[in-house]
């Protein structure tokens, strides 16, 4: 079926002119509005916006210009600014907001020809490993409806996962596109920080945020990866190196690889299940060259309470510009300045916001800062530091990407710490800004399963050819949910 | 060091957040505040801090102006714009809320 080639497949199709952009976003405009609002996948779509991308790309096609990418739907997270389209973060604070700028990775992806769809669902603000936390309801997983996609890229995971397009972007600042990419049986991929720009992504926390690639292999990402990578002046965090093509290398051998399995990513907590899937997994590696053993990452268990003071810390900074001020939502009637910030902060944010804030507030205020912020930051560098020592023995690291299958919706609503506990393998890769792709492999509890690759900075390409080397001996990537056929 | 009513009234007025609402919330915050407080048994005498995952220092540029004037397209983002002026309630300060910033 056209709906489940991959991106790679699609440019082909196009370029051979077997579907045109116009036909091929019709039918993925069909598929969303069949299945959205039983997976409410999609907070927006832009039909017409869309049809009219697609006319030009088409135009361009018939004049032989093109590039791999030219025609291609894309989907982004609903937290990337898109010029004259609604920009909501997930969030009542932003219902209202019309982006009047175009995000540097939008503006490069349409410079590339794509056709924007639409904007995915997500944890509002980027604060959540479920999607349950948005203001516009949860999204489904395709796998199994009762079930969260993981977050809190969950709109655009769940959407790749249904075929409803080829491929999404999302962020991850502890996990939120390698998580959901996961718990939905998709492939992706968080670059090395800097890599990508942020300009124009809403900001959660700034030393960790990192925009990527959702799609169903890691083919496909590397197409994607390469279009919206690169250095931008707007950015003052992004960084100047050349972009690699990553499509280029995904054919290198692996024989000689060597990879290191954290000793701390195999412990209690991990369901035997998953691990099972990543042994297996560990074989197919060794049939194509690569060689394992085992590395020490100690510090790994203090990622998590180093993350939940760093990253609220940020937040709690970046939000406070939500003041019902310049934009967004506004109270009504209020009765002096204070009362308009705390009543449209009220109103306009939801529980996990608000509790982040709140402990990034207490932990950057008097008194907390040395014991709080300053601890963790310095325990930040000790993590990163377990990365390098690693990578003085071994080229890449692998491991599971989460110690759980899918979860019930509601499952760890009682305890948000529970919820946390989810990133224990993703997190870490945040704090010290290296690059990281989770890919499908297996099956746990009839759920998706997926394998957590880490590189060294700006080693995507090394990323992106192990991913795919890996899917051209497996064929995990292609498996479909019922949902969406 | 869990977040008492003080503490929590302090931080609430911080972060502009309302402070009955918060302290429905303040069992949730110290759940999260005992997990994190982990982090006070580990020795970190000699570390230095890292707030930049690759220690990049902030790139500098020439002090010129090269952003365009886009109020007009900006405030038609804004809830209540007058003149170019982003309007809001009357600021009476009295000496309670003055001790409170």
């Amino acid at each position: 079926m056209m709906y489940t080639k991959t991106l790679t497949a699609l440019s082909e199709a196009l370029s051979k002119r077997e579907i045109s952009s116009v036909e091929l976003t019709t039918m993925y405009l069909d598929r969303i509005q069949q299945f959205n609002p039983e997976l409410n996948c999609f907070i927006s779509v832009a039909r017409d916006f869309a049809l009219l991308a697609a006319k030009q790309a088409d135009a361009l096609r018939a004049k032989g210009e093109t590039g791999p990418l030219t025609g291609i739907p894309i989907a982004y997270k609903d937290i990337f600014c898109s010029r004259g389209l609604k920009t909501s973060c997930g969030s009542k604070m932003l219902d209202n907001f019309i982006a009047p700028y175009d995000a540097t990775v939008v503006e490069k992806l349409n410079a590339a020809n794509t056709v924007l769809v639409g904007k995915t669902n997500m944890d509002e603000f980027a604060m959540g490993s479920s999607n349950e936390h948005s203001y516009y309801g949860p999204v489904k997983n395709p796998w199994d409806l009762t079930r969260v996609p993981g977050g809190s890229s969950g709109g655009s995971a769940a959407a790749v996962a249904a075929r409803l397009i080829p491929a999404a972007l999302g962020t991850d600042t502890g996990g939120s596109i390698r998580q959901p990419a996961a718990l939905s049986g998709i492939t992706g991929i968080k670059p090395t920080y800097g890599r990508v720009s942020r300009f124009g992504m809403i900001a959660f926390a700034s030393s960790l945020d990192q925009a990527g690639v959702l799609a169903q292999t890691a083919e496909d990402c590397a197409l994607v990866l390469k279009a919206m990578a690169g250095h931008d002046p707007k950015d003052s965090t992004s960084v100047n190196r050349v972009v690699e093509d990553y499509a280029a290398t995904l054919k290198s051998p692996m024989q000689g690889l060597k990879i290191g399995l954290p000793k701390e990513f195999f412990e209690s907590g991990l369901d035997s299940n998953i691990a099972k899937c990543i042994e297996e997994a560990i074989q197919v590696f060794k049939k194509m060259g690569a060689t394992f053993k085992e590395i020490h990452l100690p510090h790994n268990p203090l990622s998590i309470p180093v993350y939940y003071v760093i990253a609220p810390a940020e937040c709690s900074s970046n939000l406070s510009r939500f003041d019902g001020v310049r934009y967004g939502y506004r109270c009504k009637n209020p009765e002096n300045l204070y009362d308009l910030y705390v009543r449209s902060r009220e109103e306009g944010f939801g529980a996990e916001v608000k509790r982040r804030i709140l402990i990034g507030t207490y932990v950057l205020s008097a008194g907390y800062f040395d014991a709080y912020y300053l601890q963790a930051q310095k325990i930040r560098r000790l993590i990163s530091q377990d990365f390098q020592n690693a990578f003085k023995e071994v080229d890449l690291i692998l491991g599971p990407t989460s110690p759980i299958t899918a979860f019930k919706f509601g499952e760890k609503a009682a305890d948000p710490v529970s919820m946390y506990l989810c990133d224990l393998y993703t997190i870490a890769v945040n704090l010290a800004g290296l690059p990281g792709i989770s890919i499908p492999a297996g099956f746990a509890n009839q759920l998706p399963v997926g394998l957590q690759l880490i590189g060294n900075y700006f080693e995507e390409g090394n990323l992106l050819n192990a991913a795919h080397q890996f899917q051209q001996a497996t064929d995990w990537h292609k498996k479909l949910p019922s949902v969406g056929e | 060091m869990s977040i008492n009513d003080k503490i929590l009234s302090q931080i609430s007025k911080l972060a502009r957040l309302d402070e009955t609402s918060t302290h429905n919330i303040q069992e949730d915050l110290n759940r999260i505040v005992k997990m994190v407080d982990q982090i006070q048994a580990v020795n970190t005498q000699g570390i230095l801090p890292q707030s930049h995952p690759l220690d990049l220092p902030q790139p500098l540029r020439p002090d010129q102006v090269t952003e365009a004037d886009q109020r007009d397209l900006l405030q038609t983002l804004a809830p209540v714009v007058e003149a170019g002026l982003y309007l809001v309630p009357p600021v009476i300060e009295t000496e309670s809320e003055a001790s409170s910033e």
